[in-house]
């Protein structure tokens, strides 16, 4: 569910910050992507070392296995350079 | 109670009354002292505060951002380049609303290497919005300390209290020290409205665009506009508890002056001596001493400077390019007045060089004795 930026009418209205009023989850920057990393499921022990590096809290725990969330995910390969069973590629995104 | 106190122990002190939770600090000649007490402060716990250890002085207020931001009054230091280094994070803490206090000791820039004393430090810091006040003794430091607290964490902005460069910072003079009870009374606890809280989570000073940039500024100058009235009222409050008066400037047998001559730091304290000497001789002369120079005082600049008949303003610093910066400053307060007095740009005693009660008299004798200033600048002392 996409959401529009709020801006104000007059300075009188604003907080003294800018200051979120909720999250940026609107914000999708898998459209950012170049490159996607795919996990080989078959090799992957579990270990959840892709979920804990990736920067941009975008790999999620779904049944005990570890899921990259492609909506936003931006294509870093810090996933990729961490796992240790080397079963994290990289393929060219199709757009 | 009346001790004997250096200019940077009365700031430590200030910060050790204020109650400050954290104090994020690098040392640098000549400031080492402040941060020296406080951490003794900490570990005898005289004082309930964190003391950070940082690699930088642009860690110490980047530290000091982040326990502002969870709701921690925050303290630090420095001089010089430390301050030059720390002021990407001045602007910070502007933008990001945090009433840090930052005690700055004006040592002038290198190179050449120097530790002695002149302003250009703290004036470069002139337009990132945080509040400037210049002392001239050392129970000034303390009070002002206690003071900014209390009118920063009402604005919302940082404040940098300055002190001369040995001039004051090594010179101990008498301190009435208040007790804890009566500051409590006077400076309340901070609690900001919005703090870093995961239990109400909130990001601040994210990506601001063209439509939203411009109205935050605006409430900035807003602020610091505010400053100008809280710092009186806060000022004679505590003059009220405390028997120590304080505003955004200091007058000196001016009511009758014909000659006024301007003037902030430890400079001024010394022109207080010659502007007595000089009266005996019977010159109508007087002093207005600016001590806070962010927001700058411009209508009591207009309201005290209008309609006598000069002006000599004393400036240990320098616009390269330019001039004097309180000369400029009081220039551009006067502008569009009428009536205005012709003003005597004066540079003295840049790096630390002595300014002493014979210069500011010369100082004065001149402006008397010439119909109108020649140049924008007026050298005094420097060997040509």
């Amino acid at each position: 569910m996409s959401k529009k930026k709020i801006v104000y009418d007059s300075a009188k209205d604003i907080p003294l910050n800018a200051m979120s009023v909720d999250t940026m989850s609107f914000n999708k920057t898998g459209a950012w992507r170049n490159v996607r990393p795919v996990i080989d499921y078959e090799n992957c022990i579990d270990c959840m070392i892709c979920w804990k590096f990736c920067p941009d809290i975008s790999i999620y725990i779904k049944d005990g296995r570890p899921v990259i969330d492609y909506e936003y995910c931006k294509g870093c390969g810090i996933c990729v350079e961490e796992c240790p069973r080397k079963c994290i590629s990289l393929e060219k995104e199709g757009r | 109670m009346k001790q004997v106190i250096m200019g940077n122990h009365a700031l430590s002190y200030g910060a050790m009354l204020s109650r400050v939770q954290v104090i994020a600090a690098y040392p640098i000649t000549p400031q080492t002292q402040v941060v020296e007490l406080l951490s003794e402060m900490c570990a005898d716990k005289r004082l309930d505060a964190e003391f950070v250890k940082v690699e930088s002085e642009h860690s110490a207020l980047a530290a000091c951002c982040g326990s502002s931001a969870v709701g921690a009054r925050s303290f630090t230091a420095t001089s010089a380049q430390g301050l030059a280094l720390m002021h990407e994070m001045i602007h910070w803490a502007v933008g990001g609303r945090l009433p840090i206090v930052v005690g700055n000791i004006n040592r002038a820039m290198g190179p050449p290497w120097t530790i002695w004393t002149d302003q250009n430090d703290s004036l470069s810091q002139r337009d990132t919005g945080s509040l400037q006040f210049y002392a001239q003794g050392n129970q000034e430091v303390m009070d002002t300390v206690i003071q900014a607290f209390k009118v920063c964490e009402q604005v919302l902005l940082p404040s940098i209290i300055v002190l001369d460069a040995f001039t004051l910072s090594h010179t101990s003079e008498v301190v009435d020290v208040p007790d804890q009870e009566l500051v409590d009374k006077y400076l309340p606890p901070f609690n900001p409205r919005y703090i870093l809280d995961p239990k109400e989570p909130h990001t601040f000073g994210g990506l601001t665009g063209p439509d939203g940039y411009f109205e935050l500024r605006y409430k900035i100058e807003e602020a610091i506009q505010d400053a100008k009235g809280l710092i009186k009222e806060t000022g004679k409050e505590f003059g009220e508890l405390f028997g120590r008066k304080y505003g955004l400037v200091e007058k000196y047998k001016l009511d009758d002056a014909e000659i006024v001559l301007v003037a902030s730091s430890t400079i001024a304290s010394t022109a207080h001596v010659a502007i007595d000497e000089l009266r005996e001789e019977g010159k109508k002369v007087g002093l207005l001493r600016v001590r806070v120079f962010r927001p700058f005082p411009s209508e009591e600049i207009r309201e005290l400077l209008i309609g006598r008949k000069k002006v000599a303003v004393i400036d240990r610093n320098i616009s390269f390019g330019h001039g004097g910066i309180f000369a400029q400053e009081i220039k551009s307060a006067l502008f569009n007045c009428e009536n205005k007095p012709p003003l005597w740009g004066y540079i003295a005693g840049i790096g630390g060089r002595d300014v002493t009660v014979e210069h500011i008299k010369e100082i004065v004798n001149d402006t008397i004795q010439s119909d109108k200033p020649e140049k924008d600048i007026i050298w005094k002392g420097v060997r040509v």
